[in-house]
């Protein structure tokens, strides 16, 4: 019965996004995500994996953290949260970096930043 | 999970932006990422469907139809305002068509090398001599903080042109990550400010 088992488990991430595998919008591995304001209704609602990603966004998440905090394949994470941010209820924040060129500005404030660990 | 997460200090308006740390399995990528990552490091999974065909045998097991591939990454507040991620590359060359996704937006990659065992950075080196898109350094990890050779034989030893930074770093010394780090922003900028380099 082991292979049932495992054959369920690897069907089930689709059966959460209705069979998706990839999402509209461009969700970097690195994009941070929130709720800008988290509402008790409109979480009741919300299906499970979708609930949970609405709770964990209460805090700024990147779609990477969302996958390894709530161990939601990160396929099925970004189906799900493009589908959440349609919906209005999640914020996509615009990540720093372009279309693949180094910004000059953007590397001086990681170089900056890079100056303040002390640890 | 095993780590305190701590992404409350990132403001509402808060941007981020990535470094891929790649290199030949036992590098240091998970010990580079860890020694410098304000949250443990965290292992996320990607599953692949039709992306590994050709790749898996999958005449041989019909019944594997997903292949399930492990990232490592790390975070680092550089201000309210702006996140570093850090994504170490999975150790199987196999998993090509994933570094794609990993380099995407990336500001640039450090390929961290075992001096002992040069051989096994050389599929990373490759991929990102041949992706333009992200500026990339080499980083030898020497356990014992001693390099055995020259920096320029293992220039040399790795084919690689006069233009790309290759320094010595010891990947569980946090200052070590850092200044590894800031001397890839540094060389991202020096292709900025001349583009005519790149």
């Amino acid at each position: 019965m082991t292979s049932t088992l495992i054959r369920s488990a690897r069907v089930r991430p689709y059966a959460m996004t209705g069979g998706r595998t990839s999402s509209r919008r461009p969700l970097l591995l690195e994009t941070l995500v929130s709720v800008p304001g988290f509402d008790p209704t409109v979480y009741q609602a919300l299906f499970a994996e979708s609930r949970k990603i609405y709770a964990l966004c209460r805090e700024v998440r990147s779609i990477a953290e969302i996958s390894a905090d709530l161990r939601i394949p990160l396929g099925v994470v970004r189906v799900l949260v493009s589908d959440l941010a349609d919906e209005g209820r999640i914020r996509i924040h615009p990540t720093a970096s372009g279309a693949g060129v180094s910004d000059h500005i953007l590397l001086e404030r990681v170089l900056r930043g890079l100056h303040t660990i002390r640890r | 999970m095993g780590y305190t997460p701590s992404a409350g200090n990132l403001s509402s308006s808060a941007i981020s932006t990535k470094i891929v740390i790649a290199g030949g399995f036992g590098a240091g990528k998970t010990t580079f990422v860890r020694s410098i990552s304000e949250i443990e490091p965290v292992t996320t999974e990607a599953i692949m469907t039709e992306a590994s065909d050709g790749v898996d045998d999958l005449t041989a097991t019909p019944e594997k139809v997903t292949t399930t591939v492990a990232m490592d990454f790390g975070r680092v507040s550089l201000d309210e305002d702006l996140a570093l991620y850090l994504f170490g590359t999975p150790g199987q060359d196999r998993f090509w068509f994933l570094w794609d996704d990993l380099i995407r937006g990336a500001l640039g990659a450090v390929v961290l090398a075992d001096p002992r065992r040069l051989a096994d950075c050389f599929p990373a080196i490759e991929y990102f001599e041949n992706s333009p898109s992200a500026p990339f350094i080499v980083a030898l990890n020497c356990f014992d903080g001693v390099l055995p050779y020259a920096i320029e034989d293992v220039r040399n030893a790795l084919a690689l042109g006069p233009e790309i930074p290759v320094l010595t770093c010891d990947a569980r010394d946090t200052a070590s990550a850092v200044y590894t780090l800031t001397e890839l922003v540094r060389y991202a900028m020096s292709l900025t400010s001349h583009p005519a380099l790149v």
